[in-house]
Parts: C-alpha cells; structure tokens; sequence
C-alpha cells in the first residue's frame, strides 16, 4: 500500500525491528547473494586472527538491506526513488537492530508527490550502526 | 572496468530477498505479483549490489586457481607483505552507499554497467588511524540502454582494525 500525501506530516516516524539476535548463518546466507565473500564477515579465524576483530560482523550491505525492508514496508513496493546511506558502526552477530524512517519533507514536483526520508538504525545499545535518507514517490 | 552482462534472475532475487530477512511475496510469488501495482516480480531496493556476482575482477570472491586471503591450514591463504593484493588484509570497509532508482529490477532484464573510480580523500580517523576513503559510481542500464541505476559507493581502507568501545 503506497503512502498518500494528504494523510502525511513532516514529522511522522515508521519504526520496525529488523533483527533479533543476528546470526552468523544469515551474514554468510548474505556473502553468498550477494557475492561479497570477504572472509572478514564469514571466517571467524580469518576476522580474529588476522583482522584483529573480536569476531566475524555484518556486511554494512546487509544493514542497508533488512533497512530497505523497513522503508520499502512503509512506503510501498517500487516506490523508492532514492536510497543512500553510510555506515557508522559495525553489526555483530546477537545483535539486535530497530530501524526508523522519519518524514523531513513531504513535495510536489510536475503533479508528481514525493516523501523524503531520514533514516536510521541503532542496536540494542542505541548505538547508531546506519544513518541516511530516502526518497520515494507517493500518492496525492 | 565494467560489467558485460548482469542478467536478473528470479532464483537469485528470492534468495537474495531470504538473506535480508524479507519474507514480502512480491520478490519471490508472480502470482500476487500479478496483483500488485508492479504487475510483476520486482528486486529488493539493495539487490543491485549482487552485480559482484558478474563482475569478472571483483575482489571479494574467491577465483579458480588464485590464492585467497580466507583461512584454511593457516588463518590466511596470503601472507601480510607477501606482495599480494593489500585489499585483502581485512582493513578495507564499505563507508557509504547511495543508489538512485529510475525503475525498479525485474526478472529478466539484463544490466551492463560500467564502473568508474571517483574521488578520493584521507582523513585521521579517531578508533582506527589513518583512513583512506575511495569513491565508485556505477552506472547500471538496462537492455534498451535504458538507465536503471545510478549507485555511488565509498570504501576506506582503515590503518588498523576499529576500536570497539
């Protein structure tokens, strides 16, 4: 169900819990759709031992993507127009993710409505692991 | 650099939908697709990244009769200073990543893409010394030529491992 600009104000904020309790299993289900086999998120030897890191951690990819599950949930499929993001801190098998979508900006553009979105999620610390923003066409 | 063909694929857009936890039938059923306003299956906003799969010099996967930095005997196939390629010493990390959407995948279209390096900066970092950020923006076009997807990504390269805190 897409989004209609007459029910919408800036301000209004879409929460989901995209993961509990990550597992390693799902980061190397994402390594092999994806293609990114940096052993750095699959080879718990290879992340300790050589990278230094106290374990395997999520592909920021895979973030971005159980994040794009909450946004594309909220504002309709193929509705996204634009979507960027940057990693701020790094994911960890067990953890536990919320993302949030909160609307900055609600446009016309030649009879054509738009929504734009601050996006962020945070761990079970409240740690900011993902901020961004997205764009995606609405209904009048 | 570019990417001949990337051809998408229902298989891999339902296994890909899998990894990112999205049970949403509209990346996996044609039948409720059919009812949607797409009117077919369409990719997860993030699937564009799978063309690692069909990029023939992509880094991160390991190739037919080549070392790889994985481990196996030894915690990794590639010794630190070993002259091999430096990308492979588990510093390099995805910073950023935006895309542009100008239509939505579905099954059966074909991309090429071509890849271009952009700029690059440095900056001290505060829990992982020195990082070195690179920009890539890929321009992805669809059979008729059509442009599809505009992605711009940032790598760094950190000087050590980040600092937990």
């Amino acid at each position: 169900m897409a989004l209609k600009a007459i029910k919408l104000k800036v301000g209004d904020i879409h929460t989901e819990r995209i993961v509990e309790d990550l597992k390693r299993t799902q980061i190397v289900q994402y390594a092999g759709a994806s293609g990114d086999y940096n052993p750095i998120h699959t080879d718990e030897v290879f992340a300790v031992k050589v990278a230094g890191y106290p374990s395997v951690f999520a592909h920021g990819m895979l973030t971005m993507g159980m994040t794009g599950k909450m946004l594309t949930n909220y504002v309709g499929d193929g509705r996204l127009t634009k979507y960027g993001v940057r990693f701020t801190n790094q994911v960890w098998p067990g953890d536990d993710l919320d993302a949030k979508a909160t609307i900055e900006a609600i446009r016309e553009e030649n009879g054509k409505y738009f929504v734009d979105l601050k996006v962020e999620t945070i761990n079970q610390n409240g740690v900011v692991v993902l901020s961004g923003s997205a764009s995606a066409r609405i209904d009048p | 650099m570019a990417i001949e063909k990337f051809p998408i694929e229902a298989g891999h857009v339902m296994m890909f939908a899998r990894a990112i936890g999205d049970a949403n039938p509209i990346y996996y059923d044609e039948n409720y697709a059919k009812t949607t306003e797409s009117g077919n299956i369409i990719a997860p906003p993030t699937f564009i990244q799978a063309n690692a799969q069909f990029d023939p010099d992509y880094f991160l996967r390991p190739k037919i009769g080549q070392p790889w930095f994985g481990s196996g005997k030894e915690p990794t196939g590639i010794k630190p200073g070993s002259g091999g390629d430096t990308r492979g010493g588990g510093r390099g990390l995805h910073a950023e990543q935006h895309y542009e959407y100008h239509r939505h995948l579905r099954p059966g279209d074909v991309l090429t893409a071509t890849i271009k390096p952009g700029k690059k900066w440095e900056k001290e970092g505060r829990r992982s010394g020195k990082l070195i950020f690179s920009e890539t923006i890929i321009e992805f076009r669809d059979q008729k030529g059509e442009l599809v997807i505009t992605a711009r990504g940032v790598g760094v390269q950190t000087e050590r491992a980040v600092e937990q805190e």
